[in-house]
Parts: C-alpha cells; sequence; structure tokens
C-alpha cells in the first residue's frame, strides 16, 4: 500500500497542492496572495516533479495502482516529467506581472461585467484574482491521471477534471475581455461536446465487452462474434473525443479562436500541456485496449494525420494575428505526433533513429514541440500595442528583432525548431517521426509528411522575415494610427524561462541520443 | 428486450447532436449535449441490464456526477457572457470569428 502512495505521489501532492491553495486563499491577507500564490504551485510542481523522476530512476517502476485504475509505467512516467516540467513554466508564464505593468494578466475581478464602473473600482484597487494558480493546480492533477488511467471511468473522470478549470481560466483575461469570455464560451461548448462523444462511446466499447478496464477489453476483444459492429462504432466516438482534445484536423475548429482569445499564459498551457496530455491517453487507449483493433484504426488515423498536416500549413500561412498562427502551427504538429502514434508500433529495438517505437517518438516529438510552444508563446506577452494591451497583431512584430536582438534570435530558433531546421530539436522530432513512417512500411506517409512539413515551413519563415524588418508601419487600411508597439520589461524568472526553452531546444537537436535513451526507457506500456 | 432501450438512447443521442449542430442559443446547445450525456447513460444501464454486471449501473452515476459539474461551470460562463454582450446568440459571437475587422482578423 505505501509502494502504491510512493508511485501516486507526483498525482497526490499536485492535488494536495490545489487544495492548500484554497486554504491560502481563504486564509492570507490579500497583499501576499499573489507571492504565496506562485511560490505554492511552483514549489508543489517540483516536488511533484522529483517524485515522478525518482520513480522513473528506480528500477521496478512499473506498477498498477489503486485497485488497478491507475498505471504507473514507463509512457506513464515519461508524460508526467515533461507535464510537469511545462507546467512550472506556464506557472511562471501566468506569474508574470512586470511584463503586464505590475498587474497580473487576469481579471480583477470575473463576476463584474466589462466597462461597468464596478469593473473600474476593482482595476483601480489593483485587485488580482489569485484563484487562477488554483484552477492551474486542478487541471494539471488531471492531467497527471488521463494519461495514466487504466479503465475507461478514471479516463472520462480525470478528461473532465482537466477540462473544466481550462474553461475557466480560457475567460479569466484582464485585457480585452468580451474576446477572453467569448473564447471560453466556444471552448467549452466545444469540450462539453468532445466530452459527451467520448462517453457514448465508452458506454458501446461497454457494451460489447462487458468491461471498462483496458486489459479485460484488450482479453474479450479476441472473444467478440465477428458480427458484432458495436465496438468499431465504440471505437470511432472515443476516438473522436480525443482528436478533439489533441486539437486534430477534422475536429479543429475552436483552436485557433481559443488560443487566440484567451490570456496568453494559458493558451500556452493549453497548447503544451492539454495536447501532452491528450496525446498520452490517445497513445495509450488505442494501444492497450484497443490495439487488438489495430487494422482497422491505422490507415484512417494516418488519413487524418495528413489532413491535420495539410489544414495547420494552408490555414497557417493565411494568419496575420501570432497567436492564431501559432494554433495552426500546434493543428499542424498534432498531426505529425498523429502520424508517429498510427503507425503502432511499440516495440523497442535500440535506440537509433528508425528503431524508436510511437511512444518515444511522441514523447520526444512532444519535448521539441513544447519548448518551441512555449517560449513562442512568452515572447508574444512581451509585445505591445501603445495602449499597453498585448499586440498580437502579426504587422506590429515588423522590426522586432532589430529592436531586441536576444528576442529576436529566440524567436528565431523557436520558429525554426517549429519548422524542423537542422540543428534544433524539431528537426530530430521530425525525423524520428518519418524515419517511423518509412520503416514501418507507410512510405508515402514519410513523404507526404515530409512534403508538407516544408509547407508548414513557409508560415514559420514568414515570421522570422518580419522579425527582421526595418519599421514599424501598420499596412494601408488599417484603422490603427501608427501604433507605437512598445517591448515590455520581462521578469527574471520569465527571461530565465525563454533562455531555458533556447537552450532545450539546440541542445536535444544536437545531443538527442541524451533523450534517446530515456525515450526508450519509457517506451513499454504496461497492460 | 433490450435492444428497444438502446435504439432509444441512440435516437436521443443524435437527437442530442442534431440540437447542438442546429440551435443557436448556447443553453440549448447544452441542454443538447446533457441530452447526449444521457443517452450515454441510458446505454451503460441498458448493458449493465443486459451482461448481468454492474459495473455501468456505478458508470452511470460517475457521468451524472460529471455532468452536474460541468453545468456549474458552464451556466457561470454562458451568465457571464450574457451579461457583458446582453446576447447570447452563438451567431453574434463574431469577435474570434477570424473574420475582416474581428480579433486576428485574416484580412487585418
Amino acid at each position: 500500500m505505501s509502494q502504491d502512495l510512493l508511485y501516486l505521489a507526483p498525482i497526490i501532492s499536485v492535488f494536495a497542492g490545489a487544495l492548500l491553495g484554497l486554504l491560502v486563499e481563504a486564509l492570507a491577507p490579500r497583499v501576499y496572495r499573489f507571492e504565496a500564490q506562485t511560490c505554492l504551485s511552483g514549489a508543489t510542481l517540483v516536488v511533484a516533479l522529483i517524485f515522478a523522476i525518482r520513480t522513473f530512476l528506480s528500477s521496478n517502476s512499473r506498477k498498477t495502482a489503486v485497485l488497478g485504475s491507475v498505471t504507473v509505467d514507463g509512457p506513464t512516467l515519461g508524460i508526467w516529467m515533461l507535464l510537469l516540467g511545462f507546467a512550472i513554466g506556464a506557472v511562471v508564464l501566468m506569474a508574470e506581472r512586470r511584463a503586464h505593468g505590475q498587474t497580473s494578466a487576469f481579471t480583477a475581478q470575473a463576476a463584474t461585467t466589462p466597462g461597468s464602473p464596478d469593473e473600474r473600482a476593482f482595476l483601480a484597487a489593483r485587485n488580482e484574482h489569485t484563484e487562477v494558480f488554483v484552477l492551474l493546480m486542478f487541471a494539471v492533477g488531471g492531467m497527471l491521471v488521463f494519461p495514466a488511467a487504466c479503465d475507461f471511468l478514471t479516463a472520462f473522470v480525470s478528461l473532465e477534471v482537466l477540462s473544466l478549470p481550462l474553461y475557466l481560466l480560457a475567460g479569466l483575461a484582464r485585457r480585452n475581455r468580451a474576446i477572453s469570455q467569448e473564447a471560453a464560451l466556444k471552448y467549452f461548448l466545444l469540450g462539453a461536446l468532445s466530452s459527451a462523444i467520448f462517453i457514448y462511446g465508452v458506454a458501446l466499447i461497454y457494451g460489447s465487452t462487458g468491461s471498462f478496464d483496458y486489459a479485460q477489453i484488450a482479453d474479450s476483444l479476441g472473444q467478440l462474434k465477428t458480427s458484432d459492429k458495436t465496438i468499431y462504432a465504440g471505437l470511432g466516438l472515443v476516438i473522436v473525443g480525443l482528436l478533439f482534445k489533441m486539437g486534430v484536423a477534422p475536429f479543429h475548429v475552436w483552436v485557433p479562436d481559443v488560443y487566440a482569445g484567451s490570456p496568453t499564459a494559458v493558451s500556452a498551457f493549453m497548447a503544451v500541456c492539454t495536447k501532452l496530455a491528450a496525446v498520452g491517453a490517445t497513445i495509450r487507449i488505442l494501444f492497450v485496449p484497443l490495439g487488438g483493433l489495430r487494422w482497422s484504426w491505422m490507415l484512417p488515423l494516418a488519413c487524418i494525420a495528413v489532413l491535420s498536416m495539410l489544414v495547420g500549413a494552408i490555414f497557417g500561412l493565411t494568419q496575420r494575428n501570432l497567436k492564431r498562427l501559432l494554433g495552426y502551427s500546434s493543428i499542424a504538429h498534432a498531426g505529425f505526433i498523429l502520424m508517429a502514434i498510427a503507425m503502432a508500433t511499440t516495440g523497442v529495438v535500440g535506440t537509433q533513429v528508425g528503431e524508436f517505437g510511437s511512444v518515444g517518438v511522441s514523447l520526444f516529438y512532444m519535448l521539441a514541440y513544447g519548448l518551441a510552444t512555449l517560449g513562442a508563446f512568452a515572447i508574444t506577452l512581451l509585445v505591445r500595442s501603445s495602449g499597453g494591451t498585448e499586440a498580437s497583431e502579426i504587422y506590429v512584430w515588423t522590426g522586432f528583432g532589430r529592436r531586441n536582438p536576444w528576442y529576436g534570435i529566440a524567436m528565431v530558433v523557436f520558429m525554426l525548431s517549429l519548422a524542423g531546421m537542422p540543428l534544433t530539436a524539431g528537426f530530430i522530432a521530425k525525423l524520428y517521426v518519418f524515419a517511423l513512417a518509412w520503416f514501418n512500411g507507410y512510405a508515402w506517409l514519410a513523404i507526404a509528411g515530409l512534403t508538407l512539413s516544408l509547407l508548414t515551413a513557409a508560415m514559420y519563415l514568414k515570421v522570422i522575415r518580419l522579425l527582421f524588418l526595418s519599421g514599424g508601419a501598420a499596412p494601408s487600411g488599417s484603422d490603427n494610427d501608427q501604433p507605437t508597439p512598445t517591448t515590455s520589461q520581462a521578469s527574471k524568472p520569465l527571461n530565465a524561462l525563454i533562455a531555458l526553452c533556447v537552450m532545450g531546444t539546440v541542445f536535444f537537436g544536437l545531443l538527442p541520443s541524451q533523450f534517446g535513451n530515456i525515450a526508450a526507457a519509457a517506451s513499454v506500456l504496461l497492460r | 428486450m433490450t435492444s428497444e432501450y438502446l435504439i432509444l438512447s441512440a435516437v436521443l443521442f443524435c437527437i442530442g447532436v442534431g440540437g447542438v449542430l442546429i440551435r443557436r442559443n448556447p443553453l440549448v446547445i447544452f441542454m443538447s449535449i446533457e441530452l447526449m450525456l444521457n443517452a450515454a447513460n441510458l446505454a451503460l444501464v441498458t448493458f449493465a441490464r443486459a451482461r448481468g454486471d454492474l459495473g455501468g449501473q456505478a458508470g452511470a452515476f460517475f457521468v451524472m456526477v460529471c455532468a452536474a459539474a460541468e453545468v456549474v461551470v458552464g451556466l457561470a460562463i454562458i451568465v457571464t457572457v450574457f451579461r457583458s454582450k446582453r446576447s447570447i446568440d452563438i451567431d453574434d459571437m463574431t469577435l474570434l470569428s477570424g473574420a475582416p475587422g474581428a480579433e486576428g482578423g485574416s484580412l487585418a
């Protein structure tokens, strides 16, 4: 039992931290609350990360805990470590006040109507919602359980636990509140729809196999009558629910709107951590209970992956807003990850290129994508229009790299990594994905992916070109009278975060084998 | 004997999906989503009955609790949007449409 607790320590410490955060909210005086909550959530995530690393390093780190509802195995621990690391980055982004003129980026009082005297009073009092950190912690807790769950009920409940705080966080921006609330409404309606589709699929799978438990479902697949098609309907609905959360192409409509409307820190958190949790859960659900049906889901998923890359690349090119562009970029990258998942090879032969399984490749891809995306959102946070609001319109960025060479170079590194240029982590990640497809007999998919990755590179190169153009004039036809964009000063933790993301991107681009061994160790799914 | 209930559950689910796609009021859309969740509940309970297994019935309770939590968050968001816009018609939600003039419009 105590061993169980040790395996679950990351989950327990995150939820305990969230509950403590509620106490701080109730008891601490208002002046100290922001600092207290920042420190508490940061410390909790660090503690959880240490627990996860400790379990990963101990030799017998493969175990089912809590009545067989949660599996702590290699892939789970790999995802946990990445997730907690990126969540710490998200806390740094959320805690940023210096870039926002010494106030947090979240609304002064969510209950007030935008533009009302009440709102002005709260703004004048420099009120801040510190509950955002608690919401973040609950979301992280759900994200830890989701990829580890090994029955469908736990998966559904953790899906809700991770989604509900995110719906709220999306609507809590301090500036442009109407837009933020609209993003929350869109995210909520489509998210609730995807959960409903997911649970109906679960009901159908339960109907044809008689169990929620992944391992038991896998066992009973062999005894199904060939006339029983219910399981295929269930498979389809569950996959649709998962792809919604991952933001893959036919189910992507919410992604650009929600990323553009939410506070930038929350967009970064959703783009990296939510996607990571969804990828982990998709891998486990497809490989463990539904692995016996892989011949019926591999080809459709490969086609969806191509569609997703295509949609992300083409629509991304036409965007004039950097946060929307990053949204389409995340759709394209979800396609690349799905390509790795669709190959359905779990076995690890070695640590050379082309010898990884789907899990290791997905993990490495998420690492490369997460570092670059988190960094790009962090820099987006710094660019302001003259009014002090965040200016993510892309023309505001003209000449940004000339005015701020350091941030400019960092942004170039992130864009090159997202585009998959050599010497960055993004290149190695794409190389692994294409090699995986090529060596598993999906040469057409590898070639399609390669072509589309060149197409996606166009949108990132467009940003890089803008960064180092001279001048900062608005295009003619814009109503704004020459907005003079400014770059706000970042606090030390935010600068450190950007520097870490740059170093990570370059490091894993030069020495991918450093991660290769970890990914190989984290590849074996436990049933 | 259970197939009638399964057909009813499938019909309810389809009505729910249709409602989400057709209706323009977020409250009605949300009610349609609740209908889909309850269709899943009906299917779970029916399958549990057919197999003589309690798991499905327990599952229905989990779904109900999650649906209740979703209502709390969802109504809060819908009420906030109504108070700031004085309208909750989905067709009015065009600030983030990517259309010309909207925030993040693709034509700036």
